[in-house]
């Protein structure tokens, strides 16, 4: 880009050729209702279709109708594109687009904005009629030009308004314009975004959409030098592009299951909202309860009598469910639980992410009530996780826990569109009779499972109760029963685990570091290592799905490598502090369940700041830790 | 004759006896007003010929509740004041099954008070049988919210001190109600004839039973036992009608229509005499599992192509175009 110091606005002619980059991160923010969000996914989905790898995080302003122009309501999408595949939102942002300088001025408090970033600044403000308006547009634009920002004024509203009258509505799909042309996107691929997006609508919302797009896309080439290119590899297969939740409501759908009970709870409600939508043209139905515990109750009810069923929920809502969770364990009642996590404990971080329900989620309930615990790390595994939760479910009698995350919930990235396989569905209800002399709780003296007899079911009949039970369900007053029905619950975890293959080691078999991670950092731990190992580094890493039971072979993998570490995004006591020591620091959940189980020196790291853990952060933490271990062996 | 058909007639021709839904030896007190309500529902179900394996009897926790133990059929004992939810899971999941719920007084108007408001509301065809002792048993006597002013219980030793919670009231002001009856555990006929009108009633039938504990309250109903005109029957042509033989004991009557909800109200709000029959009675009220009813029977086709017309809403198809050839229009 030699010819980059030379621009003169309005004179450019767009001839220069573009920076080849490998990745970028793009931001476009607006007040929320001026559609920096489907921007920002139209530009997402173009790039992925021309083979970019993709990943998309909406930016969401806590409050529902913020005030307009305040740095607390910016509202739009963060793009990470890339070369190669993407796995994570990355670190900080490129280049942003913002639509007034008090939500860029909330970005860049937030410490999102990369120092020298390319700001592309909605200029009309300057002009406002509001002379306060005007004063602190020239004080946001000054202060950050001084910083160092590469802040470009674009009279977006001005240009706008040759095409449309409400230059608020279209001032969306002229940014789109601008992006397309800034990051040799293909025009045509956009065009026809636009007409899938707005394809339900009238034709004249198409064209005029294409017209601003088209707009944005001339003025940049005629006005701005900036111009990059990420190479692309072809795609030859369709992708699906959804968030987390809505990949989870997916995953219901494709489960066969036919109930979601629910009550409404931040992060996890919009898998509710979206399959509230759809699940009843597929015969099934969302039913919003009266309160969590209620939710749970009518799962538990409708999968006893036969159809596996899920509650979706978070943190303070798992919490309320819990007693009831005990009951489907006792009862050996299959039950799907996701909790889609958030900062915690009480209210905590509604909105933010956390992986703070690892333990609560595992020992959770009150006495023994063993859970099988799984955690996708992915969009992909957020819509598998479910099919899998529920043949677990029914295939153990057992709850089922998916634990995923607020980063998971509102992140989006390309995944390879489903095949169906009719082999997702749950089998219909057995209601044949059952043979003479069989009881609800044979147990299997290996295995610790026992037929389920569901109602209707002639010859099957028996009270299912949360009492310590005997065989035959009778309530148990002898001293054997309670213990052999414990028994029995317990094995069956150990005989889930047996079927399962020991985890992939992310790099090579053996080095000096391993990291373990689980859920939504899977990403980002495999970035930062991949990174030290281009750098000769040792370091692998490993990333569990099964949290209970876990996969085997875990203590053999670990034992080759010089040291172990996991990452994770809940509380860990930190070793420098004044009052921390060997004797009182608490570990990061996965680490202490890990150092219980392998009996190696486990070390964590962990952050709570309510953001995904950037790679960078990952990448700092384990050269610490590598450079810490040469000093002691120096 | 098809297999089939041989079958559906066999079931018409099935007839059940009284044994058919007993199970084991209750454990109640001798004298618990809760063998009444056991020995009233296995007549019912009896004599609607209920399939013991298409009947589920659900309950929560206390005396009450062990009441499913007791049945022959499926039973779901449950957790403390969560009876109904679980039951509204299997009455929507199973339209087929007849769903039966016992629950107490502390069961249902404390600690699952929240779920009984929100239950009649959805009105789902289930009958409700709250055993209403006035006391917590299972635990040891303390003072439930029904318990009258005064009680004295090992929460309360010197007597409780508010005011009753009267459930009929309470029901009875809840949008959508559409059954609600009261019996006594000491008039065996006349429970028996509400437990069948609540059976045969479509929606959320709500009886509550007024029952005995000889262990902690022996004397809390015996005025009303010694006296029968304080028990006032209710009777109608829409409600239920009073045999000569019980007629003659308990002369103490009012005609009442079960359609009038006012009047239910008004009769709701006397408890001495204490009104016995049904209060109200709309069979016109929606059901919640007819409205939540989606068309189409559930195929794997079906979902096959539900599923892809979903994901064809969020799939990006691959482009033809190489990414270095986006055109430049300059």
């Amino acid at each position: 880009m030699n010819d980059a110091v030379t621009i003169e606005p309005e004179r450019r002619t767009g001839a220069s050729q573009p920076v080849v980059l490998a990745e970028h991160i793009v931001e476009i923010i607006s007040d929320s209702g001026e559609g920096a969000q489907r921007c920002g996914q139209a530009f997402g989905a173009i790039a992925a279709r021309m083979g970019n790898g993709v990943w998309t995080v909406e930016i969401i302003p806590a409050e529902i109708r913020p005030p307009a122009r305040s740095t607390a309501g910016a509202s739009g999408n963060r793009i990470r594109l890339g070369a190669g595949r993407i796995t994570n939102g990355g670190g900080q942002t490129d280049l942003t687009v913002a639509f007034n300088e008090q939500v860029l001025l909330g970005r860049v408090h937030a410490g999102d904005l990369k120092p020298g970033c390319t700001i592309l600044l909605e200029s009309m403000w300057r002009e406002d009629r509001d002379p306060a308006i005007a004063a602190s547009y020239v004080q946001v634009h000054d202060r950050l030009v001084a910083a160092g920002y590469d802040v470009r004024e674009i009279p977006m509203e001005r240009e706008c308004h040759k095409l449309v009258a409400d230059a608020r509505r279209g001032k969306n799909m002229f940014a789109l314009g601008m992006l397309c042309r800034i990051y040799s996107l293909d025009l045509e691929l956009a065009r026809e975004q636009i007409a899938l997006a707005f394809g339900k609508k009238d034709k004249s919302v198409v064209t005029q959409n294409v017209a601003l797009l088209e707009a944005g896309f001339d003025w940049t080439q005629r006005n701005l030098d900036l111009r990059f290119s990420i190479p692309a590899s072809p795609v030859t297969e369709p992708q699906i592009v959804v968030n987390g939740n809505t990949a989870l409501a997916l995953g219901v759908l494709a489960s066969g299951m036919e109930v979601c009970a629910m009550y409404p709870i931040t992060p996890a409600t919009s898998a509710s909202h979206y399959l509230s939508d759809v699940f009843e043209k597929v015969g099934g139905l969302v039913h919003q309860a009266e309160d969590e515990i209620a939710a749970c109750a009518f799962a538990i009810g409708a999968s006893y009598a036969g159809k596996c069923t899920v509650t979706i929920t978070s943190g303070p809502g798992y919490s309320l469910k819990q007693e009831a969770i005990g009951l489907a364990v006792m009862g050996e009642i299959p039950l799907v639980v996701v909790n889609v996590q958030r900062g915690g404990p009480s209210t905590g971080q509604p909105t933010k992410v956390e992986q703070g329900d690892l333990l609560t989620t595992m020992f959770g309930s009150h006495g023994d009530a063993p859970k099988v615990v799984i955690a996708p790390s992915t969009i992909e595994e957020c819509f598998y996780s479910i099919i899998t939760a529920r043949k677990l479910a029914e295939a153990f009698g057992m709850v089922v826990v998916v634990l995923s995350d607020a980063s998971l919930a509102t992140s989006q990235q390309p995944f390879p569109r489903p095949t169906f396989d009719a082999a997702w569905l749950a089998a219909p209800a057995d209601q044949s009779r059952v043979p003479p002399g069989m009881r609800p709780y044979d147990w299997d003296e290996i295995t610790g499972l026992s037929r389920r007899f569901i109602p209707g079911q002639p010859g099957g009949m028996h009270t299912l109760t949360g009492l310590a039970h005997d065989r035959a369900s009778k309530v148990a007053y002898d001293s054997d029963s309670n213990e052999q029905s414990i028994h029995a619950r317990s094995l069956k975890l150990a005989t889930l685990q047996k079927t399962l293959r020991p985890p992939v080691v992310h790099g090579d078999a053996d080095g000096d570091l391993l990291v373990v991670g689980w859920g939504s950092t899977r990403g980002a731990i495999e970035e930062a290592v991949d990174g030290l190992r281009a750098e000769g580094l040792r370091v692998s890493s490993l990333h569990l799905s099964f949290l209970q039971p876990m996969q085997p072979g875990l203590k053999a993998i670990m034992q080759r490598f010089g040291q172990v570490l996991t990452i994770e995004a809940n509380w860990s006591d930190r070793p420098d502090d004044a009052m921390i020591d060997a004797d009182n620091r608490r570990y990061s959940a996965l680490a202490m369940l890990l150092r219980a189980r392998t009996l190696i020196d486990i070390d964590c790291w962990s952050e709570v700041k309510g953001q995904p853990i950037k790679p960078s952060s990952i990448r700092r933490v384990a050269l610490e830790k590598l450079a810490a271990a040469t000093g002691e062996q120096a | 004759m098809s297999d089939a058909t041989e079958c559906l007639l066999r079931l018409h021709d099935e007839h059940h006896a009284l044994e058919d839904y007993q199970s084991g030896v209750p454990r109640w007190c001798s004298g618990c007003g809760d063998n009444a309500i056991l020995t009233a529902v296995q007549r019912l179900c009896r004599d609607e010929d209920l399939r013991p394996e298409k009947t589920v009897f659900v309950s929560g926790i206390g005396c009450s509740s062990r009441l499913p133990h007791y049945m022959n059929t499926y039973g779901l004992h449950s957790l403390h004041g969560r009876a109904l939810p679980i039951a509204e899971g299997i009455r929507m999941a199973r339209p087929d099954l007849a769903v039966f719920v016992n629950t107490g007084d502390g069961d249902c108007c404390s600690i699952g008070a929240a779920h009984w408001i929100h239950a009649i509301r959805y009105n789902m065809n289930l009958t409700v049988m709250l055993h209403d002792n006035q006391i917590y048993g299972l635990t040891k006597k303390q003072a439930s919210p029904t318990s009258p002013i005064g009680t004295r219980s090992n929460t309360t030793p010197h007597g409780s001190y508010l005011e009753a919670l009267q459930p009929l009231q309470v029901t009875l002001g809840v949008q959508n109600v559409s059954f609600v009856a009261q019996a006594v555990d000491w008039i065996p006929e006349t429970l028996y004839d509400i437990l069948r009108a609540a059976h045969r009633h479509r929606g959320f039938s709500f009886v509550r039973i007024l029952q005995r504990c000889p262990e902690w309250l022996p004397k809390m109903f015996e005025p009303y036992i010694q006296d029968p005109l304080r028990v006032r029957l209710l009777h109608h042509e829409r409600g239920l009608s009073i045999s000569p033989g019980l007629g003659k004991i308990y002369r103490n009557q009012l005609e009442h229509d079960p359609r009038d909800l006012s009047a239910a109200r008004e009769v709701a709000s006397g408890h001495d005499p204490i009104p016995v029959g049904i209060l109200y009675h709309n069979p016109d009220v929606p059901c919640y599992e007819d409205l939540r009813q989606s068309g189409p029977a559930r195929s794997p086709e079906h979902i096959r192509a539900g599923l892809e017309a979903e994901f064809d809403k969020f799939t990006i198809w691959p482009h033809a175009v190489p990414a270095t050839a986006a055109p430049d229009a300059g």
